[in-house]
């Protein structure tokens, strides 16, 4: 495979727009552009279709005490360098409305019913604007500062004592209701009922009702997969429409396993949200780990020693060796090689966790990285361990998995043509990670926006043209030789060295004011970590741009149209996991 | 357990190939060995379950691979990871479709306590407020080994139960089935409600 053709990087393009779309941008400030809600759509179309900015990276919301700000990180695919950053301000916090982008990117879609869900901003234009990670009916706006949670002691972390007297209080002693729980004045349970989900999407299907009447009188149904289902890959939910056995309509139903990621973080100091990162998505603890720790960086101005550098790689290839591994076997697993591909793929996860609980002190949490470098050197031994896996041991369970599976007849069967996304389709809707280039875009921010040291090392961006979940399943096989690749070289290269900066461990740290996002090819895409810092000790905002969140979006798209069995399939090889998901 | 031949009586040749023993202990010993656990996965600690059923740690050896997707064939429920507001109505529901006599595994300091999550507003502070729990395994996550521990401590749980006290072979005995949390303004358990009926009518709203 050949290597991708880095385009040719604009100089900076024409800010801000005024002669194409007047009186769209108000303001230029060095973290982006603010621009007028009214004026958003045309603006968006433009840069979209004239400037090539095609590609919707994310979209997030920050209560600044005078207004909401929603935030648009925009890339093109074709000039990766550059980012453009939309900020719409809105004062009006009771009422506060912005035109929803699902017409230009429908990637938008997930991601502003997310911010919605937890700020309260209505999307003008959004056909399906309900909660999405909580369940309609909860009371409040969850991520809005003036916001407090059940169990809420103080703004931020650390709290004064947890120990009055001397004497340690239990959360649940110290709140009326004994419990997590809030309740508004004068409810009454015996009133209540649950309203109603309107599922917008497939709402024209009516469980039990006949279809258009042709000679075949299919039955249309809704289909509820899961939260408890073997092949959601955790607790996941999704509400298909099949007539016969064919898919009409999908909807994804998530949040339950929303642990609030971000409130805590918001609440914790910087420090404190490594640990938390590692249960995002929990496959991939070491890959969380770094996106987190070059974000603060990227706010603080610092820069890890070399040879942290080089151990950071290495647990991030690692990792995403793990994870193909899960993936691939759960793929299999979905597809009714009832757990022998799977079980293959957890032997060789244990040994490679071997390896960070050596480093690290723990296997799947490992709590690795720190602001400036990684937390422990590498033990004795250890590299002669990670060299005998790398060069001799994954190799060969690389030509099994390709004997077992790659050529299985059952397999190409169900997977080629199945849950086909095209190019375009799939920068619209704003997928990363082996998604993206399964569908024939060689994206790959590794490559294109080399973060960390990864500039100094060989590898091929994987990319297959088919878009269906067979390609899907051959970039993440081609992927794991890539990073087997890239792990030989930083094994012989690490050089001798510190693990972190000179001077003291500081584990109250300063971060100046600002705004950093820092994305990371992730496993299973694009992992951005966004943090708003305002000097004081605890990140004033703190988003996760989750890949396999805003994978998701296109899963009506590739579903419909296939089998009810096929849908199964189509989600497995999304690589979903919900930790991440939900946040 | 007793051998035949420890005793003076019977012929020569059944001596050896007879055993005594009593019904619980077999029958015990029998729901030992074929208990079957839920494929119940909520968060993190579901992988490591995954690692404890593979082939490092190996589930099977104790009879326990036959991992069933649905609660109706399932013994045990390993409550693997976060319980969230959103997902506690199901796991209750899931809960009562087991069919008894059926066993919980809190798996985690969150299905313990809520663990690291607790102070989440969307996470309930431990399933042993909706489900009876019968062993916890701390971690965050349980190693496979913690794990393992876990389930051996079922076996001794199972293993010191009679047939004839056992409560689910009683017809008058028989268990209703838990209240089903309601998902209100906040989630709501139907067995709080005389306490909490108390509170909002006194215009509590916040701690």
């Amino acid at each position: 495979m050949a290597d991708p053709t880095i385009l040719t990087t604009a100089a900076d393009s024409t800010l801000p727009f005024d002669d194409a779309v007047s009186g769209a941008v108000l303001e230029a400030t060095p973290n982006g552009l603010v621009v007028a809600a009214d004026k958003l759509l045309e603006l968006a179309t433009y840069l979209r279709d004239q400037q090539g900015y095609d590609y919707l990276s994310m979209v997030t919301s920050v209560d600044w005490p005078p207004y909401f700000e929603v935030v648009y990180y925009l890339y093109g695919v074709a000039k990766p360098k550059d980012l453009l950053v939309l900020k719409v301000r809105l004062p009006d916090k009771v009422n506060s409305v912005v035109p929803s982008l699902i017409s230009i990117w429908p990637g938008a879609d997930l991601q502003e019913r997310e911010v919605y869900d937890m700020m309260g901003i209505r999307f003008a234009g959004h056909p399906n604007l309900r909660r999405i990670l909580l369940w309609d009916g909860f009371q409040g706006w969850p991520l809005r500062k003036d916001y407090k949670e059940s169990y809420y002691e103080e703004d931020t972390k650390p709290f004064k004592s947890r120990h009055p007297d001397g004497k340690h209080l239990w959360a649940e002693d110290r709140v009326p209701w004994k419990d997590n729980i809030t309740y508004p004045v004068a409810w009454d349970p015996d009133l209540f009922t649950q309203p109603t989900v309107q599922y917008r999407k497939i709402m024209g299907v009516d469980a039990g009702g006949n279809g258009d009447g042709k000679d075949l009188k299919t039955e249309r149904v809704l289909i509820n997969m899961g939260p408890q289902h073997p092949s959601t890959h955790g607790v996941f939910r999704m509400v298909v429409a099949v007539e016969g056995e064919q898919v009409v309509g999908l909807e994804p139903e998530i949040g339950y396993l929303h642990r609030c990621h971000e409130k805590i973080g918001e609440r914790n100091t910087y420090i404190m949200n490594i640990p938390f990162t590692d249960r995002l998505d929990y496959i991939t603890s070491m890959s969380n780990n770094l996106g987190y720790v070059l974000a603060v960086e990227k706010l603080m101005g610092l820069e890890a020693p070399e040879r942290a550098d080089y151990i950071r790689v290495i647990m991030a290839e690692f990792t995403r060796i793990i994870s193909h591994f899960i993936a691939v076997g759960f793929l299999f697993n979905d597809l009714g090689a009832y757990f022998t591909p799977a079980l293959y793929g957890l032997r060789e996860r244990e040994l490679i966790l071997d390896l960070f609980e050596a480093a690290a002190g723990s296997r799947m949490m490992c709590n690795y990285m720190r602001f400036g470098g990684v937390f422990a050197d590498l033990p004795a031994g250890w590299v002669e361990r990670a060299r005998d896996l790398v060069w001799n041991r994954l190799p060969r369970v690389m030509e099994q998995f390709e004997d077992l599976l790659a050529g299985n007849e059952i397999f190409l069967a169900r997977a080629r043509g199945v849950g086909h996304l095209s190019a375009a389709e799939a920068i619209a809707y704003s997928m990363a990670g082996p998604m993206l280039r399964a569908s024939g875009v060689p994206y790959d921010i590794r490559k294109v926006q080399p973060y960390s040291i990864y500039d100094r090392f060989e590898f091929d961006v994987c990319c297959r043209p088919e878009g269906d979940v067979w390609a899907r399943f051959r970039v993440r096989m081609d992927e794991i030789y890539q990073s087997l690749r890239i792990l030989k070289q930083a094994l012989d290269g690490l050089p001798e060295g510190p693990i972190m900066p000179p001077g003291k461990r500081q584990y109250q740290i300063r971060v100046p004011a600002g705004e950093a996002y820092s994305r990371i090819e992730g496993p299973k895409g694009e992992l951005g970590f966004y943090v708003v810092s305002d000097g004081k000790p605890n990140p004033y905002r703190y988003h996760v741009r989750a890949p396999t969140f805003i994978n998701l979006t296109s899963l009506e798209k590739m579903c419909v149209g296939h089998k009810i069995a096929d849908s199964v399939v189509i989600l497995g090889a999304i690589d979903i996991v919900l930790g991440e998901v939900d946040r | 357990m007793v051998n035949l031949s420890d005793s003076a009586e019977g012929p020569e040749g059944l001596k050896k190939n007879v055993f005594l023993t009593t019904i619980d202990n077999v029958y015990n010993w029998g729901r030992v060995r074929s208990m079957w656990p839920m494929a119940f996965g909520l968060a993190c600690c579901a992988i490591e379950f995954m690692a404890m059923m593979a082939a490092r740690f190996d589930l099977s050896r104790f009879g326990m691979e036959i991992i069933r997707a649905s609660p109706r064939q399932a013994d045990l429920m390993f409550v693997s990871g976060t319980v969230t507001k959103k997902m506690a109505p199901n796991i209750v529901r899931l809960y009562n479709q087991m069919a008894e006599p059926k066993y919980v595994l809190a798996v985690g300091a969150c299905a313990i306590s809520g663990g690291p999550f607790k102070e989440g507003y969307n996470v309930v502070s431990g399933i042993d407020k909706f489900l009876p729990v019968d062993v916890y395994v701390p971690g965050c996550p349980p190693t496979p080994e913690a794990l393992l521990y876990g389930v051996m401590k079922v076996h001794e749980k199972v293993m010191g139960q009679s047939v004839r006290t056992a409560p689910w072979y009683k017809r008058d005995q028989l268990n209703e089935p838990l209240p089903m949390p309601v998902l209100g303004p906040d989630l709501y358990n139907p067995k709080d409600r005389d306490a909490l009926k108390k509170l909002t009518a006194a215009k509590v709203e916040h701690g």
